[in-house]
């Protein structure tokens, strides 16, 4: 996303056709009952559209804000901090590869390769069918079952290249 | 996923209080089950037995330090906690952003016995005079966040958490709040910021937390191993806690100790604080077949490298703080003599360069740098003075110079690394001193 000032940032967004689900905006209210102020459910709310999109639509910023009542600003920093709030379509299934130590040392490097060669796209990027998006993620907390990925909420490992393929079926 | 490798019929009530619940199968443990083994006594025994301030003298006699890392007494943390008849309550926040590389302890805990985790909240709630406990996970630990759900209404239904707890007339509740990405989120006061629904840059100290926290109120931040130790030191006494050490270790307890990298059996074990890294590598298998440990980091990413020589010390926080390292979390991580010790520096230094909040400069700029600098070495394509170079950062890098921990983290496996590698940086310079690297590479590109 480029550097915008916050104000610019509304101007723009706020001209994007998007409408909040219904059922959408009833799970953020209800969210925003579990905090003393408002802006604490923000992340939670991005999560929420971001279940329906897969992704966060710039147009869905000012009506989490509405929707919560606290300045757009707000709702874009958070938008623009977090790693798992995806600002652009991603696909159906997201890879997460650890590429901390642990899995390191368990050569993850060659299974991000055999991943990058079997799906044909870069870290970062998403295969042209929609199917999958590859990116880096932090230490999944499975370090004894190094090299770990995470496909959707799915924790797999260890996970050895030649894998992939029979791995990716379950899939679609 | 992870698994205690120690079989249940190892694992007493009386020398496993984390563990010996746990089923091999690795299913949860649920209410009636946790109830029927002691679950819920020590919060009946708080609040029939402890004021607040009993409680936390109990915590802080057993000596209980913070298993997130640092080491803190968390007794003397709540301690610290403004609270009183004229002070408004506050809140109790689990740190359960459990994403330390090489640690995988919390995990575990949380899947598979949400309640120790929840009853240790309320008997910090109690001591802590909190009105609301929030448990913070981390995004990707959706297994973890369904156990404690579920575990949140078993409770709430049989009146420990909500209005009038057990007809005691004190009230207090537990939310999780699940975060979405960033290692900063585990610092306490970018923790509290990401709970407000703030970014998660560090907050300046003081005020600590325990003064103003969360939304301004007195806010107490502990780890899910601390937490979970605090159900068996209410029910058996800091004596106990301290004895179940015995003479490993002054900082009572047991701890969750683990191993990754190249053995023959990674896993976790709850061992008494102060068990030798010897004996939990022993544990583990040793080394996979053909390889020859070289060194290792005691607990996670943000500790210093050791040698072999110092797996026969005691791995507790002040032992392991005297070789100048940390014990940090306490999950080992080896390196084997085949792997190289400036590319996994340079994995550790990208991991801290990305996850750099960019609230400070050295860290924000500091850390890209190191990683530029480790990558040149890594090639083959260093010059004269990099090493040097490097030395200086970690220590602008080190404590005191930056808002918060993150760069003094980043900074210990780099200095160490250096400190008893120094010969495999050497190796990889190859130019002389001001001669331009070949082709900078772009930091940050994924």
């Amino acid at each position: 996303m480029n550097q915008t000032t916050a104000s610019s940032t509304a101007a723009t967004i706020a001209s994007d056709a998007f409408a909040l689900d219904p059922a959408d905006r009833e799970a953020i209210l209800e969210e925003r009952a579990h905090y003393p102020y408002p802006q604490a459910a923000s992340i939670e709310a991005l999560k929420i559209v971001q279940k329906r999109h897969g992704y966060v639509p710039d147009g869905a910023i000012p009506a989490i804000a509405e929707t919560l009542g606290i300045r757009i600003a707000d709702v874009e920093g958070v938008a623009t901090f977090y790693s798992l709030i995806f600002r652009q379509p991603v696909g159906r299934h997201v890879i997460l590869i650890c590429d901390s130590s642990s899995c390191f040392l368990t050569d993850y490097e060659e299974l991000r390769d055999a991943f990058v060669a079997h799906l044909g796209i870069q870290m970062g990027q998403t295969t042209a069918d929609g199917r999958f998006t590859l990116l880096p993620v932090c230490c999944l907390g499975a370090c004894d079952r190094g090299p770990t990925i995470l496909i959707g909420e799915d924790l797999h490992g260890p996970v050895t290249p030649d894998q992939i393929p029979r791995l990716l079926e379950a899939y679609s | 996923m992870s698994r205690i490798l120690q079989s249940a019929s190892e694992r007493r009530a009386e020398t496993h209080p984390l563990t010996w619940r746990l089923h091999d199968d690795q299913s949860p443990v649920l209410l009636d089950e946790y109830r029927s083994t002691q679950g819920y006594e020590a919060v009946t025994k708080a609040l029939e037995q402890h004021t607040y301030e009993t409680l936390t003298e109990e915590v802080k006699t057993a000596n209980l330090r913070g298993r997130g890392g640092a080491g803190f007494s968390a007794g003397f943390k709540w301690s610290l906690t403004m609270k009183g008849e004229d002070v408004p309550r506050g809140y109790i926040v689990c740190n359960a952003d459990e994403m330390e590389p090489g640690t995988f302890k919390d995990r575990l805990l949380m899947e598979q016995q949400p309640h120790l985790l929840i009853e240790g909240m309320i008997l910090a709630g109690f001591a802590n005079r909190s009105k609301q406990g929030y448990i913070f996970l981390r995004g990707e630990y959706h297994r973890a966040a369904a156990s404690i759900q579920r575990a949140l209404r078993e409770a709430r239904a049989d009146g420990w958490l909500g209005a009038d707890v057990r007809g005691s007339g004190w009230d207090f509740d537990i939310a999780l709040h699940t975060g979405a990405g960033r290692y900063i989120c585990g610092e306490e006061t970018a923790l509290i910021n990401s709970l407000e629904g703030k970014r998660a840059n560090p907050r300046a100290k003081p005020p600590f937390p325990g003064q103003s926290g969360a939304w301004g109120l007195p806010t107490v931040v502990n780890n899910v191993e601390t937490l979970c130790n605090v159900p068996g030191i209410v029910n058996h006494g800091a004596d106990w806690f301290q004895a179940l050490s015995g003479d490993l270790s002054s900082d009572g307890g047991t701890k969750l100790y683990g191993v990754s990298g190249k053995v023959k059996t990674p896993g976790l074990w709850e061992l008494p604080m102060g068990t030798t890294g010897n004996r939990i590598l022993e544990l583990a298998g040793g080394m996979r077949d053909g390889l020859t440990l070289k060194s290792w980091l005691p607990g996670g990413g943000s500790t210093g490298f050791l040698l072999p020589e110092h797996l026969e010390l005691a791995l507790d926080f002040d032992t392991i703080g005297k070789t100048g390292s940390r014990m940090g979390t306490g999950l080992l991580t080896v390196v084997a003599d085949n792997q190289s010790m400036v590319s996994l520096t340079r994995n550790l230094e990208e991991f801290f360069a990305r996850e750099s909040c960019g609230w400070c400069t050295p860290c924000r700029d500091g850390l890209p740098w190191s990683v530029k600098l480790l990558r040149a070495l890594e090639a083959g394509e260093g010059e004269a003075g990099d090493i040097e170079l490097l030395e200086q950062m970690a220590r602008d890098l080190g404590p005191g110079k930056t808002f918060c921990a993150h760069a003094p983290g980043a900074a210990m496996p780099l200095a160490s690394a250096i400190h008893y590698f120094r010969d495999e940086f050497e190796r990889g310079i190859t130019r002389p001193k001001g001669e331009a690297h070949a082709d900078p590479i772009p930091v940050g590109s994924v």
